[in-house]
Formats: C-alpha cells, sequence, structure tokens
C-alpha cells in the first residue's frame, strides 16, 4: 500500500450497497405501527385565518390527532432565526403551524396524523379553514414601491434587509473612470428539486427517555441542538440520524422545517413512531427555493478595458420569511467582482419579502447570480470597447504572483475575509481558448452562417468561495478486533461520497485499503462536534480534521509497534493493515497493535491474550496506563479554517440556436476547473457535471412561476422541467491543481461549482449566436424559446 | 409522553376497503390483503419490505420507481397493487446474487460512477434492464442510449456517467462470439 491513494479514482465504498437497493433512506426505514402525517396547506399567498374547524378531520376513521397551533403547546413559536445579521430589523421566521396569518401558499396551517397517509390526507381535506384572502404583489421590483401590499406589516416597502460593502475607494476610482458599462441582470426562482424529497421520522422510546429522528437533513446536529432546546430534553436523549438521503443541494440545510419539529412531538405524544415523507408538490410548494435576484451593475474602466471600480445594486428575494438570514446575497455580494483585479467595490442589497416559499440556499448559494451579473457585464464592455471577450478577461484577470489577493471591507457569509488564496486564472482561461479553438471561432461562425446556421461561443469564469467554518471534527480509531478504521465527523451525505474520500485520507496515514475505512457520519450518537454539510466544506473542514486525526493516530500506532516489534519506532512502516520493520518480512497487524495497546483483563482471541494482566509483555510495575495515557488507538482533533479557500474555473460552449424554433442545443461544453488538490478526481468529476446539469436547468429550463395571487403554477415535473439525459450533452472536463496555502490537504471545495458559470455561459453563447439576426442581449435566466422568440421579433 | 400516563387508544387501520392480491415478486409467489388503493410502489415497499423501489414524484416523470412487470419497465407508483395482481414482477433486489455480488450492470453503475446519492438508481437499472434483456435491437449510440434514459431523472450524476454504464454493461452482457 505504498501508493498514494489521495488523488486516486477509488471506486466508491457505498455503491454496492445502493445498487443492491439495500439502502437506508428515511422512509426504508421499518419502524412497527408507524402513524403517518399530511398537512393542510394554505392556499392564499397571504390572508388571515378567521378560524380552523378540525371537527370533521378529528372524526375520520383511522386518524390519531390534528393538530393546529392551538394544541402544539412549545411549538406555538416563531422558528429559530438561524443566523442573525445587523443588516436585519425583527427578522420574521415562520411558525410551525400557521397562527392568525398565512404568507404564503403551502404554508402548514394543520397537521394530521393517521394511519396511513392515504387516510391522513383524506383527513386533512376535511380540515375546514375560513380565511380572508389580502392582496399581494409577487413581482419583486414592484414590492418594494411605496404603496405595494404588505408581507409583514412590520416591514415597510417589504424589505427584510439592507446591507451595503465597500471594498477599496470606489468614488475616487469611478472619477478617474473613461468607461462606463451599465446593465441590469436577472435571474429567476428556482429549486434544488433533489429526487428523494424532504422526510422525517421520529421515536420515542418511553423506556430510556431517548427520543430518535431520523431525518433527511444536512445538519443533524443542529437539529439535535434546536429539537433539545425547544422540547427542553437533555441533548443527550435526543438522537438525531441522517441516514442515506437522495439529494440535499441546500434545500435540506434549512432547520426547521415544520415537519421537523412536529414529528417529533406528535411520537412523543402519541407513544408511537411518526413518518412525515414529503411529496413532489409538497416539494415545491414547502421547501425553500432560491435565485431570484435583479442586478443593477456598473463597470468603471479605462479604455483599455481595466476596470477599475465596480457598483452593484441588487434586489434579492427572500421569499416569507428570513430564516437564514442573508446568507445568499451576501455570499451574491462578496462573490460579485469575480475572478478579476477590480480593486474598488460598492455593493448593495436589499432583501424583499415577498408572499412566496422562503428562500435559503440552493447548491451555488448567490455565486451563479453574482456570476451572471459580472460576466454578463464583462462581455458587455467588451463589446463596447470593440475587445474581444478573452481579451477582456485578460486584462482583468487576477495574475499568479498577486495571490493572495484579499478584498479588504468585504465580509464573506462565515464572518472573515474576502482573500481569493491561489489559482492560475490566466492558464485557465488560456486552456479553454484552445479548447474551444477559439482564434477560428469566428471563420467558423460564419461558414455555419453561410449554411443558414446560428452558432455562438459562450463563455464565463467564476469563483467559488469554498470550504467555510466555523469548524468540523474528526475521530480516528482502529479497532482491536478487524483491525478495520472506523472514522467519524460531524457531516452528512447526500450523495457526495464521503465515504470515500475520507477512507482515501485515513488510509493514506494508516497504511490500510480504503475499504477497510469505514465512516460514520449524520448520526449525533457516533459523533455530535461540527456544524453541518454546505457551502462545498466537506473535504476542506472535516476533510482535514479527519487527516491530523490519523496522523494521531498513526504516531501512536507506530510507537506501540515499535515496542512490539522491539524496533526503533523510525524503522517501523504502516501498510497493508500491518506495521512493519522497513525493509524486513517483519510484521505485526494493526489489530493487534491495537488491542496491544488496549490492557485487558479478559482475553477473547490470540490478540487479547498478549494484552492480559499476567502476560509476558505487560507491565507489571504501576498502572497499566500512565497518567493522561489512554487506551487504544484513537484521536480525534478539529479543523478551523482561518478564511475560505477559493476554487474557480471557467466554462465554455459552443452553442446552436435555431432561430426558427427558438431551440438552444448545445455542440460543446468544455468545463476548467480548480479546486486545488483533489482527493478523488472521479468524485469530482461527478460533482462538477452534476452541477453542470443543474446548471443548465437554470439557464433554460428551470423556473418556479407564480400567477399574480401567489399560486405556484409549475409545483410537479410534469410543467417545471428537471432536464432528462435527452438534454444534457457531453462535457469536457480539465484540471488545474493550484494547492490552497490555508490548509495542509491543499484542497478547496467542489460541490456546488459545476453550476454557477452555466447561465452566463448559455447567455452569451445565444447572444452571439443571434448577433448576426440582431438578436439583442440575453441578460436574464432561464432563456426559454418565447425570450428568444421575443428577441428576434423586436429585431 | 410519561411512562405514568395512560396510553391514548389510537386507531390501527383505516376504513379503507380491502382486497386480495396475488402476483409473483423476484420469482416469489406473495399474497397480500391491502387497501384497494394502495399503490404498488408502496406495496412493494411497505408491504413486502423490498424498499430498493423508490418513490420521486408519485406522478410518473421521474422513474424512481420503475420496475419491471412482465418484462417490461413500469411505473411502480402510477400502478395500483390490485393492478398487479397475477402478474410477475421484479424489482432491483433481485439483481445480485445472494452473496451480493452486484449483476453487470449494477458493477457498470459502479465502474463508470454512475451513482451519487443512489435515489434515482434502482429505477434507472430497472429501466435500463428491460432494455437489454429485451429482444429489440437497442441502439447505443450517444442520441441512443440517451433515449433509452429518457423517462428517469437525476438530479445528481448529470447523466454522463449513466451512459458510459449503459455502454459498459451492454457490452458485458452481450453473448460473447461462440457462447451462443
Ligand atoms: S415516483 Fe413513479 S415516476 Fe416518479
Ligand atoms: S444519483 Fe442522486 S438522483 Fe441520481
Amino acid at each position: 500500500m505504498s501508493t498514494r491513494l489521495f488523488g486516486a479514482r477509488i471506486k466508491r465504498n457505498i455503491d454496492p450497497q445502493l445498487l443492491r437497493g439495500e439502502g437506508s433512506f428515511i422512509d426504508d426505514i421499518p419502524l412497527a405501527q408507524a402513524l403517518h402525517v399530511a398537512f393542510v396547506r394554505s392556499p392564499f399567498a397571504r390572508a388571515r385565518i378567521n378560524s380552523i374547524d378540525i371537527s370533521a378531520a378529528v372524526a375520520h376513521p383511522g386518524v390519531a390527532a390534528v393538530y393546529t397551533c392551538d394544541n402544539v403547546g412549545p411549538l406555538d413559536i416563531e422558528m429559530p432565526l438561524l443566523i442573525p445579521h445587523s443588516s436585519m430589523h425583527d427578522a420574521r421566521t415562520q411558525r410551525p403551524l400557521a397562527r392568525d396569518d398565512v404568507y404564503y401558499v403551502g404554508q402548514t396551517v394543520a397537521m394530521v396524523v393517521a394511519v396511513d397517509r392515504y387516510t391522513a390526507e383524506d383527513a386533512a381535506a376535511l380540515v375546514d379553514v375560513d380565511y380572508d384572502p389580502r392582496d399581494v404583489e409577487i413581482d419583486l421590483e414592484k414590492a418594494i414601491l411605496d404603496d405595494a401590499p404588505l408581507v409583514h406589516d412590520t416591514h415597510e416597502r417589504n424589505v427584510a434587509a439592507h446591507f451595503v460593502q465597500v471594498c477599496g475607494y470606489p468614488d475616487s476610482a469611478i472619477a478617474q473612470a473613461e468607461h462606463v458599462t451599465k446593465i441590469r441582470v436577472q435571474v429567476d426562482r428556482s429549486t434544488a428539486a433533489p429526487m428523494e424529497c424532504r422526510a422525517v421520522a421520529a421515536q420515542f422510546d418511553e423506556v430510556t427517555g431517548e427520543l430518535t429522528v431520523w431525518d433527511g437533513t444536512q445538519a443533524p446536529i443542529s437539529v439535535r441542538g434546536g429539537l433539545a432546546s425547544i422540547f427542553k430534553l437533555d441533548e443527550d436523549k435526543v438522537r438525531v440520524i441522517a441516514p442515506n438521503v437522495g439529494g440535499g443541494f441546500g434545500q435540506k440545510v434549512l432547520l426547521f422545517y415544520p415537519d421537523e419539529l412536529l414529528v417529533p412531538m406528535a411520537a412523543m405524544q402519541l407513544g408511537r413512531p411518526v413518518k412525515y415523507i414529503e411529496d413532489r408538490r409538497e416539494n415545491f410548494v414547502g421547501s425553500s427555493q432560491e435565485r431570484t435576484q435583479i442586478h443593477f451593475m456598473e463597470l468603471y474602466a479605462k479604455k483599455t478595458g481595466e476596470v477599475i471600480a465596480l457598483r452593484d445594486s441588487f434586489l434579492h428575494d427572500t421569499g416569507a420569511f428570513i430564516p437564514y438570514g442573508i446568507a445568499v446575497a451576501q455570499v451574491a455580494s462578496t462573490s460579485i467582482a469575480g475572478p478579476y483585479r477590480i480593486p474598488n467595490i460598492w455593493v448593495e442589497f436589499k432583501a424583499i419579502y415577498t408572499p412566496t416559499v422562503p428562500v435559503t440556499p440552493y447548491r451555488g448559494c448567490g455565486r451563479p447570480q453574482a456570476c451572471f451579473a459580472i460576466e454578463r457585464a464583462m462581455d458587455q464592455l467588451a463589446d463596447e470597447l470593440g475587445l474581444d471577450r478573452f481579451e477582456i478577461r485578460r486584462r482583468n484577470l487576477i495574475a499568479d504572483h498577486e495571490f493572495p489577493y484579499d478584498r479588504e471591507g468585504l465580509i464573506f457569509a462565515d464572518g472573515l475575509k474576502v482573500s481569493l488564496d491561489s489559482g492560475q486564472y490566466h492558464k485557465a482561461l488560456a486552456m479553454m481558448e484552445e479548447r474551444l479553438d477559439a482564434p477560428s471561432f469566428a471563420a467558423e461562425q460564419a461558414k455555419a452562417r453561410a449554411e443558414g446556421k446560428h452558432l455562438g461561443l459562450g463563455l464565463a469564469f467564476y469563483v467559488e468561495g469554498t470550504g467555510l467554518g466555523p469548524y468540523e471534527g474528526g475521530h480516528v480509531r482502529i479497532h482491536p478486533i478487524t483491525g478495520k478504521v472506523y472514522v467519524n465527523t460531524g457531516l452528512t451525505s447526500q450523495g457526495q461520497g464521503h465515504d470515500t474520500v475520507f477512507a482515501q485520507i485515513a488510509a493514506d496515514q494508516l497504511g490500510v485499503k480504503p475499504e477497510d475505512v469505514i465512516l460514520v457520519e449524520g448520526d449525533t450518537k457516533a459523533f455530535d462536534w461540527g456544524v453541518a454539510t454546505f457551502a462545498s466544506r466537506a473535504a476542506v473542514v472535516s476533510g482535514n480534521a479527519i487527516h491530523k486525526s490519523a496522523m494521531i493516530v498513526k504516531r501512536k500506532a507506530l510507537q506501540a509497534a515499535a515496542n512490539m516489534l522491539e524496533a526503533d519506532v523510525g524503522d517501523v512502516e504502516l501498510k497493508d493493515g500491518a506495521a512493519w520493520i522497513k525493509g524486513t518480512d517483519r510484521k505485526v497487524p494493526l489489530s493487534a497493535v491495537a488491542t496491544a495497546t488496549n490492557p485487558l483483563r479478559y482475553a477473547f482471541n490470540e490478540a487479547a491474550q498478549a494484552a492480559t494482566q499476567f502476560a509476558p509483555a505487560s507491565r507489571h510495575d504501576g498502572p497499566s496506563l500512565d497518567e493522561g495515557e489512554h487506551p487504544g488507538l484513537e484521536a480525534t482533533d478539529y479543523y478551523s479554517p482561518p478564511c475560505a479557500t477559493w476554487a474557480y474555473g471557467v466554462h465554455g460552449a459552443l452553442i446552436e440556436v435555431d432561430p426558427e424554433l427558438c431551440s438552444v442545443t448545445i455542440r460543446k461544453y468544455v468545463c476548467i476547473h480548480d479546486c486545488g488538490n483533489m482527493i478523488n478526481p472521479m468524485i469530482v468529476e461527478g460533482q462538477v457535471m452534476g452541477g453542470i446539469a443543474q446548471g443548465l436547468g437554470g439557464a433554460m429550463y428551470e423556473r418556479i412561476e407564480f400567477d399574480e395571487t401567489g399560486n405556484m403554477l409549475n409545483a410537479n415535473f410534469v410543467d417545471f422541467l428537471v432536464p432528462y439525459a435527452t438534454e444534457i450533452p457531453d462535457v469536457e472536463i480539465h484540471h488545474l491543481e493550484t494547492p490552497s496555502p490555508l490548509n495542509a490537504l491543499g484542497v478547496k471545495g467542489v460541490g456546488e461549482a459545476g453550476c454557477i458559470a452555466v447561465g452566463a455561459v448559455v447567455a452569451s453563447g445565444v447572444e452571439d449566436a443571434l448577433k448576426a439576426l440582431g438578436g439583442g442581449t440575453f441578460r436574464h435566466t432561464p432563456i426559454t424559446p418565447s425570450m428568444i422568440h421575443a428577441a428576434l421579433d423586436a429585431a | 409522553m410519561a411512562r405514568g400516563k395512560i396510553k391514548p387508544k389510537l386507531p390501527q387501520s383505516s376504513d379503507d376497503p380491502r382486497v386480495s392480491v396475488k402476483l409473483t415478486v423476484n420469482g416469489e409467489e406473495v399474497t397480500r390483503e391491502v387497501s384497494v388503493r394502495m399503490l404498488l410502489s408502496d406495496f412493494l415497499r411497505h408491504e413486502l419490505g423490498l424498499t430498493g423501489t423508490h418513490v420521486g414524484c408519485e406522478h410518473g416523470i421521474c422513474g424512481a420507481c420503475t420496475i419491471v412487470m412482465d418484462g417490461k419497465a413500469a411505473r411502480s407508483c402510477l400502478t395500483f397493487a390490485v393492478q398487479a395482481s397475477g402478474r410477475e414482477i421484479r424489482t432491483i433486489e433481485s439483481l445480485a446474487d445472494p452473496d451480493g455480488t452486484l449483476h453487470p450492470l449494477q458493477q457498470a453503475f459502479q465502474d463508470c460512477h454512475g451513482l451519487q446519492c443512489g435515489y434515482c438508481t434502482p429505477g434507472m437499472i430497472m429501466n435500463i434492464l428491460s432494455h437489454l434483456e429485451s429482444d429489440a435491437e437497442i441502439d447505443l449510440s450517444d442520441a441512443g442510449v440517451r433515449e433509452i434514459l429518457a423517462g428517469n431523472l437525476c438530479r445528481c450524476t448529470g447523466y454522463q456517467n449513466i451512459i458510459a454504464a449503459v455502454r459498459r454493461a451492454a457490452d458485458h452482457m452481450a453473448p460473447k462470439a461462440g457462447q451462443e
């Protein structure tokens, strides 16, 4: 095992189980006699509740209980504001069950618990709610006008937060500008649409007083903290498990959704397991969404194209509530200058309440919007100055020697500075130019046009602040019987292959096979220090914590093995599951080393005999463990990043637009990206490719549509178009690996990377393709056939 | 629920009319009394405990619930259990050998990294399997494979690796020359 596993394309440990259909997603976990939940949801975007009559539902056969805000005891509260920030005043969060008012279509008003979901839904239809509907304004730009109807009477012009950040001296720089380009861009609302909807199950053990909650969350430790504090339970009596989870993409990092509190409450009250398995419609109307932002950006440049200042003012739609604080808008605002030097920045946003599903991070978390704004603005600047799109970028990209490049004055979503830590931006751009054969594209485009085809080149660069704090931990232990390595961390996985990449990290230190490393995460009983899976942070934060712990265990194992082999510790190495005296065939298996470090009274196998008190190798001159010494080969350590580490990349595409069908076909799509050292390139490529597919969905197909009364028009997969294989092109992925100087492994995050640039790539390609037809500009995604039709009509 | 409290009296079943269904699942004959409106997906998952078949939309679009019924791919979320009476059904649980060795199609998914969260995977595999096992010629061109997959959504992978897995499996499963 002397070859390094870090960097290898190791197949995933978790796959066989999932492939055999033996995964344990929440609804797969058998809970005897479980009761099932269905919700009564508001049909109005904004209304006053006059009365709720549950009598018919209660009397319905098979119903165990019906809850409204009047009988949920400690849950008749506004749920926690997760990330407080001074830019918000009196931030509004949702109540598990509505009291007096409803604020969006889909908001939970009552909960029915019954013997099965079929019956629960029947009974939910029998709950009679008398509403008094109010006026609403769904349009973001109209919602901020003086006479707009208010979502919350407490918030004038529906402004939930207002925040300005400044870097450098924008005013004086602007005075020196020779050219200014102004642009308005818009990205519409979308949703994560994980293939497994959200799910929660809970069971209360009356004997031990322990509440177990299975929750498809990205943040089980925080969920446990909240449950313990709201229900006033001892933390040790609450166990939260996120088992296999079918995709999360940010939607599952929000806590609390109403069901995450109400289901445990019902399980405790009714004494039977209770399950809530969200259906697809509920996922659309009841689980967080993201994306709508409207940016007004101004780039102040020299005639050369060098941008010396940027001003951006944007509106961010936060939906009816703002439980996750300003995180999405803050990430957008601090990513706004992208990979460019632009030393002077003024960026402002207003987060606006609209009577719609609340907005919290969805994969990308503000970055796609920021990227769309700056990249479309760069294209426009190039156009105005008569420069090539590659050239304008070359003139502004941060050069290798300028790293770390600080954006003093901007504070990232982790409360720490924005410091782009490393990269080879120019090289990435050059690679893209070559891969797309950009210099000969104009000729190709002209030739295609002569044949009646409309080809365009799309291009966009992105940066991604990843690996946010505060911290994560890693626990590593070598099992004394099997010699297998057990690793724990506080995260959860929704398909990212943590069990494999963390195994690679630990196995490199301990000289075992990656399949002999067993990761247990997402269970507060296994490890309960840490935060959550979000912001492309797992590999960086938990990865480095596990690396540190594994190094400690390695040191202990070498020392113990040296004693057993009567060798000098410097002469011992770990490989193939054993400790060896280097260059000889003398070895002792890791299991035996682990056993020997654990002083025993009772022997249970051969290795254990050597660890008992009368064995020759045991100490007979005092305590078996010295003061401060711990039994076994085990360690726990933590990693807390000094600030985010910035990954980046550039995407490019050759796009064909059919002006008659107004259809867009991607002929070639290239992604050059750099997430620092790669632990497992196969998994990295999978993350990137999946992100690009999601990005293409957002660029061309996926838009949540509300009518003017706030009803969602496409809350299903028939009308909300998640791309199938027939819509996603082949993608060429190329890697650069510039190590992050911020952590020992040199890694950066990659989870969100793929989706960030896609909208800007498609828009710039479509615009380029239709230029000869006078198709105008494309500054609004998703780009639908109707938008292309309208653009061509106006030409 | 405190231990000292009288337990609430809770219902055990709904009022739904029930019907007897008898079908063959993964080669085994099963008979159950179920609600007339129980979906086949719920029947497989919760009556039989075969939870490998997943449910992603319950309206026939995502394909996560795909099973093979009488040799053809079918959506178990759009089928009532009672409609499956007398039919022969195969689910993902029938593919691997009893010792756990993966079926070549499953192995191809692992080899090509054709799954991430694995939620869509059983439905994908059952759909692909119905094509690979059918007598009809299959088109393994890029467009052809994408067409095979066109009834299954995957939110994680971007499909590229699934396409590679289909090709690899087709290759492994094709009768080698001289073996026919
Ligand atoms: S669950 Fe049956 S098609 Fe989606
Ligand atoms: S692997 Fe997650 S949906 Fe396909």
